[in-house]
């Protein structure tokens, strides 16, 4: 674990542990919904993954925009889209931030420049590629960091988009948060170079690998890269080492992984351990840490609530986002 | 008015539209130093920059998801795609990204894209560049698909999917880009959406669009020897589709052939057949005929080539045996 005094004022230090409990106390909460009959569809937590959202977004601007994929509750909380209006999303309500059109996998807030969950592997990194492009034609000081797995470098469109961010020097961070598997084939068996930062180099893309699993890590790695990025050195990449702890998604019964690899992994969590260090350092205590989870309880319980009792969107709508008027 | 060709067209309603709107942007193959595969964009790299006028490698998933981000972030892109038949390789980007945002992201962003691409065939380019595939993204609710006939609608229908706030496939025909016809110079819009009667008639309904249109003038003019007058109604776009244009005709008439060049399994043809037998069945004086390509992929040789596609011919002869009229040495 980085120390972390010195780097960050008190309250943004414990701003990042707050953000990591929304996140898995989230996804806790979704995974009992789901078993429970109130969110259907596929549904991919993100536990285990929580300080490289929360490390990353805390480096950004507001204004910097972010793309996900299908795992992308985790991006959407930590670019400060409200709990309540993601969880009536996943209800398929019309509070949603979607108004319950798009569902787990779907989350976009225009407001947070949220821009969008993606189904189809790979396929946010064009558009994340497109956004970019936009920031250098308008000349803003922005960023687009784009997340994705470690399956996504094996698609067409992760290689197209990589080369035109570097033939454009386009204002793009590719994130790429390998947590190991693709669904159920592990990277070695799926791609042929296992270090995935590498596939960033044949691109002249500056590139590295950090511990994807400690959220000043990654805190730091990213304030330095974006700073990079915003005067001027075009596209980023870093390969953040994770580990879901749940299975690919609700629907995957999880039976290509030991035990004994999951129990290495659970020993890194990015919570437990970013806590300890707080503790250590004599930020926080652990009282104060009991009350901010109590406080996430509460904020959760509310975002079910609020789900549980918005109304379903109205069928009348059923055509109305079709198309653009 | 000026006399313009089809190509010309294209290019003055794409600078017209640049000078209009700096959030206008061109990107694609060759569109930029080598001027456009077709010259469509002749001289807008060296009028506009390449902030505005972006060459891009050979990456057609990549050109789409390029142009749906920044129309998502604010620019009005037009992406050009050399071919339609390379439109296959960004699919993904047309069908599981533009045509999806909109309506998945619950209305919250807009996606202002145009996607110009020309196809065509009759020219000997074999099987993977002769092919029309409108009917794939005819298919997919949330894209507008456009196919202008002549010059001048080339013009006013490309000014019309710029503006419009919704991703638009605009498919010219790469047969058409020297063909000539007036165009007006002024601000000239045609709203999508509004089919043309190209020519009025009260014995059969001939709907059609995109090149196929010339043939069916053609071929009226020959059925005039037979005292048979068709009406022809250039749909000019498949989304947002005519059906009022297309009705008050066929009721008038009582017969209906559909016209393109695609396959016939599957075709725009086959969906227009439909709308007219449960929208006018008890108008109908004999079964809508769909006349298109044979279901083949395209062969090298030019007779057989020939074979394959729809022609002035097979439409005198089908609207002749429509009416069980016997073909004499008229034609």
């Amino acid at each position: 674990m980085s120390k972390i005094n010195n780097f960050l004022e008190e309250q943004e230090l414990i701003e990042l542990y707050k953000k990591m409990v929304l996140i898995r106390k989230f996804e806790e909460k979704c995974s009992q919904m789901y078993l429970r009959g109130s969110i259907s569809g596929f549904t991919h937590l993100y536990i285990g993954e929580e300080a490289i959202a929360v490390g990353t977004v805390s480096a950004l601007f507001d204004k910097d925009y972010i793309v996900s994929a299908y795992r992308d509750h985790g991006h959407a909380l930590a670019k400060g889209s409200s709990s309540s209006k993601v969880m009536a999303e996943l209800f398929g309500k019309s509070t949603g931030l979607c108004q319950g059109f798009g569902g787990s996998m779907h989350l976009f807030d225009a407001k947070k420049r949220f821009m969008g969950g993606y189904a189809i592997v790979g396929g946010g990194i064009p558009i994340a590629v497109g956004i970019g492009m936009s920031i250098n034609y308008k000349d803003e000081d922005l960023v687009c960091v784009c997340f994705f797995g470690d399956g996504a470098v094996n698609e067409g469109a992760f290689h197209e988009g990589l080369n035109l961010a570097k033939l454009w020097n386009l204002p793009v961070l590719f994130v790429c948060e390998n947590n190991y598997y693709g669904m159920g084939t592990s990277v070695n068996r799926a791609s042929s170079v296992e270090k995935i930062y590498k596939r960033a180099c044949s691109y002249d893309i500056p590139s590295l690998a950090i511990n994807g699993m400690d959220v000043i890590e990654v805190r730091r790695t990213v304030d330095s890269t974006v700073k990079k990025i915003r005067r001027g050195s075009g596209p980023h990449f870093i390969e953040m080492q994770t580990y879901r702890y749940r299975a690919h998604s609700m629907a995957d019964p999880d039976r290509y992984r030991t035990p004994e690899e999951e129990t290495i992994w659970k020993e890194r969590d990015p919570i437990e351990h970013y806590a300890r260090c707080l503790i250590t350092e004599g930020i926080i205590d652990t009282y104060e840490l009991s009350k901010i989870n109590e406080y996430i309880n509460n904020e959760i319980n509310e975002a079910v609530k609020f789900a549980e009792n918005s109304p379903e969107p109205s069928i009348d709508l059923l055509h109305e986002y079709v198309y653009a008027e | 008015m000026t006399e313009l060709s089809y190509r010309d067209a294209l290019n003055l309603a794409l600078k017209e539209e640049m000078d209009r709107d700096p959030e206008i942007m061109i990107l694609g193959e060759e569109v930029a130093f080598y001027q456009g595969t077709y010259k469509v964009t002749r001289g807008l790299y060296a009028q506009y920059g390449e902030n505005r006028v972006k060459d891009t490698p050979i990456s057609e998933e990549m050109i789409v998801g390029a142009a749906i981000g920044a129309a998502m972030s604010g620019l009005r892109p037009i992406a050009e795609i050399m071919t339609i038949n390379f439109t296959l390789l960004a699919m993904d980007q047309i069908v599981n990204h533009a045509a999806k945002i909109h309506y998945m992201f619950g209305g919250q962003v807009k996606i202002p894209l145009v996607i110009r691409t020309p196809q065509g065939a009759g020219n000997q380019l074999g099987a993977q560049h002769s092919q029309h595939l409108e009917a794939y993204f005819f298919h997919c609710p949330g894209i507008r698909v456009v196919a202008p006939s002549s010059p001048a609608d080339a013009k006013g229908l490309l000014k019309s999917a710029i503006r419009d706030d919704n991703p638009v496939l605009f498919i010219e025909d790469q047969n058409l880009y020297n063909t000539k016809g007036e165009v007006p110079y002024y601000d000239y819009i045609v709203p999508l959406g509004i089919a043309n009667i190209v020519k009025t008639g009260d014995d059969i309904t001939i709907i059609s669009y995109s090149k196929s249109i010339q043939d069916c003038l053609k071929a009226a003019k020959i059925l005039e020897n037979y005292d048979i007058n068709a009406e022809i109604i250039d749909l000019r776009c498949l989304n947002p589709l005519d059906t009022t244009s297309i009705f008050q005709s066929v009721k008038k008439t009582g017969l209906a052939i559909i016209v393109n060049e695609a396959w016939k399994t599957g075709s725009v043809a086959s969906e227009i057949s439909s709308l007219i037998t449960e929208n006018c069945f008890e108008y109908l004086e004999a079964p809508v005929l769909r006349i298109c390509a044979q279901d083949v992929p395209m062969p090298y040789n030019k007779v057989l080539e020939k074979a394959s596609l729809p022609d002035i011919e097979t439409i005198v002869d089908s609207v002749l045996d429509m009416l069980k009229i016997e073909k004499t040495k008229k034609t």
